[in-house]
């Protein structure tokens, strides 16, 4: 719910691997119930600030962080931060669909499984709602025991999706989402986002400047692990502040 | 190495100004007709008005073309659609251009009303006002177009100032009716030309800065 704190707060946040910085004094507050998008060339660190997140960084070698990220009012670097949670509250799309190789059924269950969540009837009720809400219902409900690995590339990331809707999150990350996906798949998953705002924070890391500015509200563009510019998409695509800002989004970068 | 994009963002810019070009010249020969009696000037103006018409619809193409194609953001958005403002704010000037001569041709069928003293200055006015919104567009000026917002209170009060001396001729002599109405309807055509001006200047202002100051927008924002 959209409280008025933010839902994902960086202060001064510098990422290191190993003697690589590949975050600096980045400085961000995501607001709820709104889809913020990352973007910024290869290697600006957008996708490793998406990380940060929900501390999949932590599986790096080599990974050390200074200053603040804030999960709501959890400190996400703090050593009492539960990772299961944090991770369960902060779920993470990645660029290729990545579906289990179970049934579509076992897909959308295996969070809850995992978690102890819920059995029986009530999973069956939670598997179908998740399956609803990525708009998969209909299309899959009487295929709930094939294969996952059958599904085309944008029903398996719509799947990825609903994995995660079904534990119930906060705040969903996608990292490059789209990128496998052809223009109508690519369609269907922006719907989706649009659609999946109403309940969630989603926060978007995309080299589609087009996609950051059909479905974002609020967009950041980094340069060398900075944070540039960071504001309403809006303004963003009209009258960016910063000349990098303008270079990168007019094509005139580099 | 240039971008074909850049290419013919430029080629758009090339036109415009082309385009301008002609609507001064046509603006220049209105007047030069009713001033210095150069009927011969309205064929001129007649073939420029054709081309201008032509441009315009050509200038819609071509920004219609790469907002579609290249989905354009920031800097080079805020210059397609300035660009497509001014081409109609051009058009319009030409417009007015014709129907300068128009009101002109008719008032030489006839001796003068009078010596014509503020309708001079006034048409130099707005003739650097159109010259000066130009070269704000093409050298991205923003304090040049300002200058020509800042000029637009004195067209005005020439028109009504001229308004008020015709008023006095056509309630003297009935017979001075048409003449002066035609010569109102110049300075009315002439005070409409500067608002165009004054347009494509407002928008050469958002076009660089991405500031919006129409209707004083920016003492209400904020």
């Amino acid at each position: 719910m959209n409280t008025g704190i933010p839902v994902i707060k960086t202060v001064d946040l510098n990422l290191f691997y190993g003697d690589f910085h590949a975050l600096k004094d980045v400085n961000i507050e995501v607001t709820g119930n709104r889809i913020t998008s990352i973007i910024g060339p290869s290697g600006c660190g957008k996708s490793t600030l998406l990380r940060v997140f929900n501390r999949i960084n932590d599986t790096i070698e080599g990974v050390s962080v200074k200053g603040k990220a804030y999960f709501e009012k959890t400190d996400i670097y703090h050593h009492s931060c539960d990772i299961d949670l944090l991770r369960r509250k902060v779920g993470m799309v990645f660029q290729r669909p990545n579906p289990f190789p179970l049934s579509v059924y076992e897909n959308v269950a295996f969070g809850l499984r995992v978690h102890n969540q819920a059995g029986g009837a009530e999973l069956d009720g939670i598997v179908e709602e998740s399956l609803r809400s990525v708009l998969l219902w209909n299309e899959l409900k009487d295929r709930l025991d094939d294969s996952a690995l059958d599904l085309s590339l944008e029903q398996k990331q719509r799947l990825c999706v609903a994995r995660l809707v079904a534990v119930k999150p906060d705040v969903i990350l996608l990292d490059e989402p789209c990128s496998t996906l052809d223009p109508m798949a690519t369609m269907k998953i922006e719907e989706l986002m649009v659609e999946l705002k109403k309940k969630y924070t989603i926060i978007i890391v995309t080299h589609n400047m087009q996609q950051a500015a059909r479905v974002s509200d609020d967009t950041g563009f980094m340069l060398l692990g900075e944070l540039i510019e960071f504001g309403k998409t809006s303004a963003i695509f009209t009258s960016p502040e910063k000349k990098e800002t303008e270079d990168y989004i007019t094509g005139r970068f580099g | 190495m240039t971008r074909h994009f850049e290419e013919e963002l430029n080629e758009l810019k090339e036109r415009l100004l082309y385009m301008g070009s002609l609507v001064e010249a046509m603006i220049q020969y209105s007047i030069k007709i009713l001033v210095e009696r150069k009927e011969e000037l309205a064929k001129d103006i007649k073939k420029h008005e054709e081309d201008v018409n032509h441009i315009q619809v050509e200038i819609d193409e071509i920004c219609l073309k790469l907002l579609a194609l290249y989905q354009p953001t920031a800097g080079d958005l805020r210059f397609i659609t300035s660009a497509m403002k001014i081409n109609s704010d051009l058009e319009r000037m030409g417009d007015q251009a014709v129907n300068i001569a128009e009101n002109s041709l008719d008032l030489l069928k006839e001796p003068p009303l009078k010596p014509l003293i503020d309708l001079p200055k006034m048409a130099d006015i707005v003739k650097n006002m159109v010259k000066d919104c130009l070269d704000a567009f093409v050298s991205k000026d923003p304090e040049l177009a300002g200058k020509v917002l800042q000029t637009d209170d004195q067209v005005d009060k020439f028109k009504d100032d001229i308004f008020k001396e015709l008023l006095v001729y056509m309630s003297q002599d009935s017979n001075n009716i048409s003449r002066a109405m035609d010569l109102i309807l110049v300075s009315r055509n002439l005070e409409r030309v500067g608002d165009h001006a004054t347009n494509i200047a407002e928008d050469v202002i958002f076009m660089v800065s991405g500031k919006d100051i129409r209707h004083h927008l920016l003492e209400t924002k904020e």
